[in-house]
């Protein structure tokens, strides 16, 4: 690692602050940005902590039956205390492992947006709400390619709402080596529609499959989807799997996900 | 530099760190406290397993300066008061649960915060518990084996030594 | 009953209170007082001409000691292979030079080319940033088929070509297996790849050199298998130290399967920058940097064919293999895909004709050297698979082909040049099928059906060379060392001991196993007994620890250093006891006079051996002390018979394992809670092999599998809790434990039954899959189903 200095802010206004300096960079849980640092990959001056704002972390109910995570809530504090909405839990208490989630946090899952990280599923296929320091982002503008979002230099994932749909479920299946996602689908069955978004499997991050919603939304069955294909054009081709492997996965696990969604 | 002062294994100590220290060097170098192990740079491995403020965290992946305050726990303060080894350190030895013992440490560390939160695993919990502890020596067989009958399970139905 | 103490007992390991406390000391653990650390500045290409290395900002950064490149090393030996082979033309494999730090051209991506020495690693770190090294960057030559074409690339631009060495085995019967194979009623072919594996040890390798100026003393402290063996390549052959110089000390060492026996240029950079720093120079490997540093293993192309006869019975076997050695040669290297793989190849099969054909490639990868097993998973993996499939294409059961081809009769020379002493291949298939419950493979599948997986079972048999090897036979195939071990028994006035061994345990349980062994003999108490290994300056020239040898050849030592102890003592007691010596029994600790109800304890005459007061002076010296250099007389022959039951998910080609049975024959068992620990530990990384594992590079030869993000370690939810049997016991004749070894059974006899069952499974259900290569990965899986 290059050196740097660690600040740590008790408040979201200090931790603003404090990223407007030179080459200042939001530390969230580190779970990936420290390993990031360990190859060099990044030289920070300054790295600011988020874990110690009081206002960020923790979860509550909105007065429009959203479910409000702040930005620097533990994915054990989510798995433990989300349980209003089921999948989001069990997505929760499925990254990584133990000792990653008591350390990794939401905001700093989606201001990553790792390509096969879990979370950027659960937040589009929700239609969550990004909430940042200056603004409100709906998910569908946030994900932009894999490691873009729509965050501006320095800005901060304070809070994350998500509307809590009727049944919902996120299937992985695991890359064995990372144990990120190969390819995980989030199921959301709200009553004006399904939304399903897509991990791990593309080029471009992730995505929704919106044939798929289409026909979800009118027959909330895994046999719903029989006669839709993925196509395996800009899939992800690996070590792991080709691409029309990940095309095949991504609707067999959206199958399973329906089928389990509570 | 920044002053930093925790607690560890109920001791009170301090140190001055770069802001780039990881809590796991801090522990080993400052400490000497040398049972925690570095057997990756991917936070995968989990041979630097302890415990922050009651939770199993990667020393690895955990900036010193974030354990400002903290009260940590690492494998050299798990044994008994009277030196003697803890529920979990004796299943460890009485089912050869180790061989090496390079990962020991973080399967030990992790063990505990399994238990803490669940006292009665079953075995698939226990195996998908230790995804982020990578042993290469005993094929784990021993290991989940120990850690049930730490729980207090009856182990014997389960084959070999 | 089961004993609980002596040969046959399991006594709790006593290292385990160590690390079990965090109170291992590991030789990361080890700091040296003024110690500077060293960083390796490594080649990011695969292949190029290094132009120019200049370190002169790098030297001015901050707490920089010294830069080293190439050129500071040229009058410094080469790091050496210890076998040299002899190809079927009768010439000598071509040897490359392997410089410390690269001098002409970079070979692989991570060959080192610069090290920088400074205060601290991050000022190390920092300065090797600062280095600006010009590169002229060759094509490179990843794929052995390709290495091999005429006007290849040349790894080595100062031989012929990039083959090492084309080998044949048993030359003499090529043209006779050839005839075999063609008057055969059947032959089944197989083309298989034995994927590329990396050892990892969950420690790291580290080194720390450290050198003192007023007794030209170096002390290398290193994470070895083997203490002597660095010190002998690195003395004499690299940097030319003579042993009375040289301490190495191998302290706790976590794992070490096989990558931690050879010499690395790593510790002799250590050693030799300690000196030219004028203070101790400390390494510790990152786990990125061992990927691409620790010697890999595996990775063999191979095709092989196996005649029957109209009856099924086996009558010729050939295979044609090429093994990588990657772009230098390690220090067993070369005798992997040889000796240790060809002289296998009949399994534990009556074949009557076998030719082996070799071709060892240089490559632009990482130096490919023995892991775990060492030639035989590779022998073994491609035998059992061929029967399998030819078990397929004639329709018989494949445990019916094996039962009918088993060698029964022993000693048994094999057409391979080697010969068995014991064994017995029904019984442990017997014991597989009544531990495995075979029978009930047929419900279980039904079973699985209902939830909609495939079930497969697979079954294989293994054999394998163990415990190397007569030192004169291994010398005629181009050995160059010894492969004897040595212990010393050294009783202390009291009657306690401390029994010095040239073995090295990093998992193994010397220390609590060894000392059954000498308690049984004496009949006193264990923990009377330590065992000392791990240091140059400690203990007697022994070998180390690899290839399942610690009891079959330095535990061997020992019981032959504890008979003289024994002659000695019974010599003393004797005097003491105013009899003859012949009279004299020992037993549970004490010596009594035949016939009598005379008798002394062991205690009183350890006491006069070192308080001779009352001793034969004349005759025998004070003191009981002795040590004994074994050579064993031949290898042994573990073998046994494995069972993999999986399931595959049609829908995704998951493989599952379910159930995993082990039935070893490891001659006698001295501590089976050890044993069983051993065979766990194989069977998890025989199956990570076969269903995880893989080291890629690509066609440009970076490494795509450079850490365990992308390398897939078997964790704790990839295996099943295993049933493992060694009640089946043929004790190897030669040795006087008639152990045979278990360190390397389970990664040797597991990969073809996992592959086994998958195929079976799959063919379960109709898909004409005769193989897939590993690791059997959901997605390769999943194409064998869906294109095949």
């Amino acid at each position: 690692m290059y050196a740097f200095e660690i600040e740590r802010p008790s408040t979201i206004a200090d931790a603003a602050k404090a990223l407007k300096g030179d080459d200042a960079q939001a530390l969230s849980g580190g779970q990936t940005l420290i390993p990031t640092l360990k190859a060099r990959l990044a030289a920070p001056e300054t790295l600011v902590s988020l874990t110690d704002i009081p206002e960020m972390v923790g979860i509550c109910d909105g007065d429009d039956g959203s479910l409000c995570i702040g930005g620097a809530t533990t994915h054990a504090a989510v798995a433990a205390g989300a349980g209003r909405y089921a999948g989001l839990a069990a997505l929760a208490a499925n990254i990584g492992d133990p000792a990653v989630r008591n350390r990794g946090t939401i905001g700093g899952s989606l201001a990553n947006n790792d390509p096969s990280a879990c979370y950027p599923s659960a937040a589009l296929a929700s239609g969550a709400t990004i909430i940042t320091n200056t603004r409100e982002i709906a998910a569908d503008d946030y994900f932009q390619g894999m490691f873009e979002t729509a965050l501006n230099e320095g800005e901060i994932v304070t809070e994350v709402r998500f509307p809590v749909p009727e049944a919902s479920h996120y299937e992985k299946f695991v890359q064995p080596a990372s144990r990120f996602a190969l390819v995980g689908v989030f199921v959301a069955k709200f009553a004006d529609g399904v939304r399903v978004a897509v991990t791990g499997a593309s080029e471009g991050g992730v995505h929704r499959w919106t044939a798929a919603e289409e026909s979800l939304s009118a027959n909330f069955s895994a046999d719903a989807l029989t006669d839709l294909t993925v196509p395996a054009d800009g899939l992800i081709g690996d070590l792991h799997g080709t691409p029309e492997y990940r095309a095949h996965l991504v609707k067999v696990m959206t199958g399973r996900a329906v089928n389990a969604a509570f | 530099m920044a002053q930093v002062s925790m607690t560890v294994n109920g001791k009170a100590v301090s140190g001055e760190v770069e802001g780039r220290m990881l809590l796991v060097n801090f522990l080993r170098e400052d400490l000497k406290l040398t049972g925690t192990h570095v057997g990756c740079d991917t936070s995968q491995c989990g041979a630097c397993v302890v415990h922050v403020n009651g939770e199993a965290v990667k020393a690895c992946t955990m900036f010193a300066a974030e354990a400002d305050g903290a009260d940590v726990a690492t494998i050299e303060g798990q044994a008994n008061a009277d030196g003697s080894l803890n529920v979990i350190q004796q299943a460890f030895q009485d089912h050869h649960g180790l061989q090496c013992g390079f990962c020991t440490p973080g399967m030990v560390m992790s063990a505990a915060a399994l238990l803490n939160d669940n006292p009665n695993p079953t075995e698939h919990e226990i195996r998908a518990y230790l995804e982020g502890n990578i042993c290469r020596c005993t094929g784990y067989h021993n290991i989940v084996k120990a850690i049930m009958a730490a729980a207090g399970q009856d182990v014997t139905s389960i084959a070999a030594e | 009953m089961p004993k609980d103490s002596g040969i046959g007992a399991s006594p709790k390991r006593r290292e385990d209170l160590r690390f079990l406390t965090g109170q291992g000391r590991y030789t990361d653990d080890i700091n040296v007082h003024g110690q500077a650390y060293v960083h390796f500045v490594r080649s990011e290409m695969a292949h190029a001409v290094i132009k120019s290395v200049d370190t002169t900002a790098a030297e001015a950064m901050p707490g920089i000691v010294r830069v080293f490149t190439g050129a500071d090393f040229e009058a410094v030996g080469s790091i050496p292979c210890g076998w040299q082979i002899t190809d079927r033309h009768g010439e000598p494999m071509q040897e490359p030079r392997h410089a410390v730090l690269a001098q002409d051209k970079v070979r692989h991506v991570g060959d080192p080319y610069a090290a920088v020495v400074a205060d601290t690693y991050a000022q190390a770190l920092d300065a090797a940033e600062a280095i600006e090294a010009d590169f002229d960057e060759l094509p490179a030559v990843v794929d052995m088929k390709e290495a091999a074409k005429e006007g290849s690339t040349k790894v080595h631009d100062d031989l012929t070509s990039n083959l090492c060495y084309d080998w044949g085995f048993v030359e003499e019967n090529r043209d006779a297996v050839d005839a075999a194979l063609k008057a055969s009623e059947h032959v089944t072919t197989l083309e298989l790849v034995n994927n590329r594996l990396i050892a990892n040890p969950m420690e790291p390798r580290v080194a720390v050199g450290e050198y003192t100026g007023h007794d030209e003393q170096y002390t290398l402290h290193t994470t070895s298998q083997n203490p002597h063996l660095i010190r002998l390549l690195m003395g004499a052959f690299v940097l030319g130290i003579p042993e009375h110089k040289l301490r190495v000390v191998a302290p706790d060492v976590g794992g070490g399967f096989g990558t931690k026996i050879f010499h690395y240029a790593e510790e002799a950079f250590c050693t030799f920058a300690a000196k030219a720093c004028g203070r101790p120079v400390k390494w510790t490997s990152s786990r990125s940097e061992a990927f691409m540093s620790d010697a890999h293993g595996r990775d063999h192309v191979t095709t092989i064919e196996l005649g029957m006869d109209k009856d099924n019975n086996f009558t010729a076997l050939r295979t044609n293999t090429f093994a990588n050695m990657g772009a230098y040669l390690s220090t067993f290297s070369s005798s992997v895909p040889t000796w240790l793989h060809g002289t296998l190849m009949a399994g534990n099969y009556k074949t009557p004709l076998i030719y082996v054909n070799v071709k060892a490639m240089f490559t632009n990868t990482v130096p490919v050297d023995a892991y775990r097993g060492a030639g035989r998973p590779e022998a073994t993996f491609q035998l059992e698979r061929v029967i399998d499939k030819a078990a397929s294409e004639r329709d018989v059961d494949p445990i019916a082909l094996r039962r009918q081809n088993f060698i029964t009769e022993f000693p048994y020379a094999t057409p391979v040049a080697v010969e068995y002493d014991t064994g017995d291949y029904p019984a442990t298939m017997d014991k597989l099928e009544e531990l495995g419950d075979l029978a009930g493979f047929d419900a279980r599948r039904a079973e699985s059906a209902k939830r909609g997986k495939l079930r497969g079972l697979g079954v294989n048999c293994y054999i394998e060379a163990c415990g190397i090897a007569p030192s004169n036979l291994v010398g005629q195939l181009g050995a160059r060392a010894g492969l004897y071990d040595a212990a010393t028994v050294r009783v202390n006035a009291t009657g306690s001991i401390s029994v010095m061994v040239g073995a090295h345990s990093h998992g193994q349980g010397h220390e609590t196993a060894f000392p059954q062994v000498v308690a049984d003999m004496i009949g006193i108490d264990e923990s009377q007994i330590d065992i000392v290994h791990g240091d140059t300056s400690k203990i007697p020239f022994g070998m180390g620890t690899y290839g399942s040898r610690s009891l079959a050849v330095c535990g061997s030592a020992m019981v032959r250093a504890t008979e003289k102890i024994i002659n000695k003592a019974k010599k003393i007691a004797a005097h003491l006891l105013e009899a003859s010596a012949d009279d004299i029994e020992l037993k549970d600790g004490q010596f009594s006079v035949t016939g009598t109800d005379k008798s002394v304890a062991w205690g009183d005459v350890t006491l006069a051996a070192y308080v001779p007061h009352n001793y034969p002076l004349e005759d025998i010296e004070p003191g009981l002390e002795e040590t004994a250099f074994y050579d064993p007389a031949n290898f042994t022959y573990p073998a046994g018979a494995y069972a993999c039951e999986v399931e595959v998910d049609p829908d995704t080609g998951k493989v599952t394992i379910e159930r995993f049975t082990a039935a070893d024959d490891f001659g006698n068992i001295i501590n089976p809670m050890i044993v069983s620990g051993q065979v766990h530990g194989g069977l998890a990384q025989g199956i990570g092999q076969a269903l995880l594992e893989n080291c890629a590079y690509d066609a440009d030869g970076q490494l795509l599998s450079g850490s365990y993000m992308d390398y897939a370690m078997p964790r704790a939810d990839d295996v099943p809790f295993y049933d493992v049997d060694h009640s089946c016991q043929t004790p190897c004749t030669h040795n006087p434990l008639g152990v045979k070894g278990c360190g390397e059974a389970g990664a040797i006899g597991s990969p073809p039954s996992v592959v086994n069952a998958v195929c079976d499974a799959l063919r379960s259900a109709g898909h004409d899959v005769t193989h897939i290569d590993m690791p059997l990965t959901p997605s390769k899986v999943w194409s064998a189903m869906n294109n095949g």
